[in-house]
């Protein structure tokens, strides 16, 4: 079976969090109680749970599909190269 | 060289010279569009002519083998967009000349449509008929693009789909292609959230091909000379010219266009910049700071500044005065970038202005400086990549290259100084 990925759509995400109760293994909260969610493929043990968030968004934000969303990952940050990558080094990415 | 103010188009000398390269600005001096006659005569005969006789495919090659990338900012390979509307099976293609050119400090399309409307209507002819095209959109940034480009349509002879042309959006993220589509559809220029290309649904459902009116210039300049009189100038990764709208603390600001890869320290000399100048922003307000150190031996290539940790985007550069704080300049910017959000993603929403916030209390001497940058690192960890457009990620990398810039400043900021009390020069509309 392919892999499913579960998208969020930023535009109609409010930001009531349930997702990240239900799926805590594969969504954190950002610091305004948005879900960052794993770009990685949902893992087959975690897909039952994924369709349950996907359901109980109020929002109708997420989406379980056979591919991340469009957007790849952003552009490296330019910063990170040279003299800042100690300073950049010492952020982490939530994900 | 060739300097055209914004106000003040000045004439060019018409060869070559300094580090200056004349392709798109080459012909008639003076603030005045360039007539189709005239035009026509320069470059030997109506676009129209070359086309009936090159096949898509034959384009499609010549363009490839010219190299030529998007000069909207990315930088997309304008071949790959092309193959892809004029793929088997594709129908109903909608093209879209894309001047709306939202970014404050630029004016490059703007003076493009206003002096070369010909230029751009080749190019959009050239794409619109090899994609056998259902609609062609020209969109503008200003009142006198638009006269200019209507006047300049009612001059040649009609070819290919009947060129609209539309009087662009305003907001800083109206320029980005899914919101122009929607504005072009009558609705509000904000970005949508869409897993799809544009090419697979863009305008009304259709495949739809966006491209930068500039880039659209050199496209049909292609058409007619080839790819191998294309990449004569330039390098090898990157031919051709580039327009650049350089600003700040130089003698003669202005639109500025040059082959890809010459010094920047060249331009910025012929430009009669202010040698103490403190640092130069490249690429805009998504762009990074270079100090002068860094300025000295650099290329304007996407490749020569990615090691810098720059890229010339859509040629914006502005030089920051010698006194000035780029601490307080980028505060300003960032506070101006997050109110341009287009308040729809949460992260974008809420992060840009927290964001702005935290390069507020920087800007300040005494800034408690090492807590706050933390905050920020984690704050702009958080927002990058988040939004359905590029908006929030472009911010956070001129913060992050703030931080790493001005480094030094925010030391000072910490005991208490501050280095800058040079006026700001960085265009901000809507503000003071």
């Amino acid at each position: 079976m392919s892999d499913r990925f579960l998208n969020v759509d930023p535009t109609r995400c409010v930001g009531h969090g349930l997702c990240a109760e239900i799926l805590p293994e594969a969504i954190a909260l950002d610091d305004w109680g948005f879900p960052i969610i794993a770009s990685t493929p949902l893992p087959r043990w975690l897909r039952r749970q994924g369709a349950r968030a996907r359901s109980v968004c109020p929002a109708l934000a997420l989406s379980l599909d056979g591919q991340p969303s469009r957007k790849g990952p952003p552009p490296a940050p330019s910063t990170r190269v040279g003299a800042g990558g100690e300073t950049a080094g010492a952020s982490s990415r939530p994900h | 060289m060739m300097a055209l103010d914004r106000e003040r188009a000045a004439g060019a000398p018409a060869e070559e010279g300094g580090v200056g390269a004349l392709r798109l600005l080459a012909g008639p001096r003076g603030g005045a569009a360039e007539p189709f006659a005239q035009h026509r005569q320069r470059l030997g005969g109506p676009i129209s002519q070359v086309l009936r006789g090159t096949a898509p495919g034959h384009l499609l090659e010549a363009i490839t083998g010219s190299g030529l990338r998007g000069r909207g900012g990315a930088g997309f390979p304008a071949a790959t967009k092309l193959a892809a509307a004029l793929k088997r099976g594709v129908s109903g293609v909608v093209v879209v000349g894309n001047g709306t050119e939202t970014e404050p400090a630029a004016g490059k399309d703007d003076l493009l449509l206003r002096l070369r409307p010909h230029l751009v209507l080749d190019g959009l002819e050239t794409v619109s008929v090899a994609t056998r095209a259902e609609r062609s959109f020209l969109v503008v940034p200003s009142q006198a693009a638009w006269r200019s480009v209507t006047a300049a349509l009612d001059d040649r002879p009609r070819h290919g789909p009947k060129v609209e042309p539309v009087l662009g959006p305003r907001n800083f993220v109206g320029g980005e292609e899914t919101a122009l589509v929607s504005w072009l559809e009558g609705g509000p220029a904000r970005p949508r959230y869409q897993r799809q290309r544009l090419l697979e649904r863009g305008w009304r459902g259709r495949p739809t091909l966006v491209q930068n009116v500039e880039t659209l210039a050199h496209l049909g300049l292609v058409a007619r000379f080839g790819p191998e009189w294309f990449r004569t100038l330039g390098t090898a990764e990157e031919p051709g010219t580039m327009m650049v709208s350089l600003s700040g603390a130089v003698g003669r600001p202005g639109v500025y266009e040059v082959p890809i890869g010459i010094r920047i320290s060249s331009l910025l000399e012929e430009a009669g910049a202010d040698p103490a100048a403190a640092a130069l922003l490249v690429g805009g307000y998504f762009g990074s700071w270079l100090l002068p150190a860094q300025v000295a031996g650099a290329e304007l290539s996407r490749r020569a500044l990615a090691p810098l940790g720059a890229s010339p985007g859509a040629g914006v550069l502005h030089l920051l005065a010698a006194g000035a704080c780029g601490l307080k300049e980028a505060h300003l910017v960032v506070d101006w970038m997050a109110r341009q959000s287009a308040q729809q993603c949460g992260p974008c929403r809420l992060g840009l202005p927290a964001l702005a916030g935290a390069m507020g209390d920087l800007a300040q001497p005494w800034a408690r400086g090492r807590d706050v940058s933390d905050r920020i690192w984690r704050w702009s960890d958080q927002v990058l990549g988040r939004g359905a457009c590029r908006h929030p990620d472009g911010v956070v990398n001129l913060i992050r290259s703030t931080l790493l810039a001005f480094a030094d400043e925010l030391e000072r900021h910490r005991r208490g100084h501050c280095n800058g009390g040079a006026p700001s020069t960085l265009p901000l509309p809507g503000l003071g």
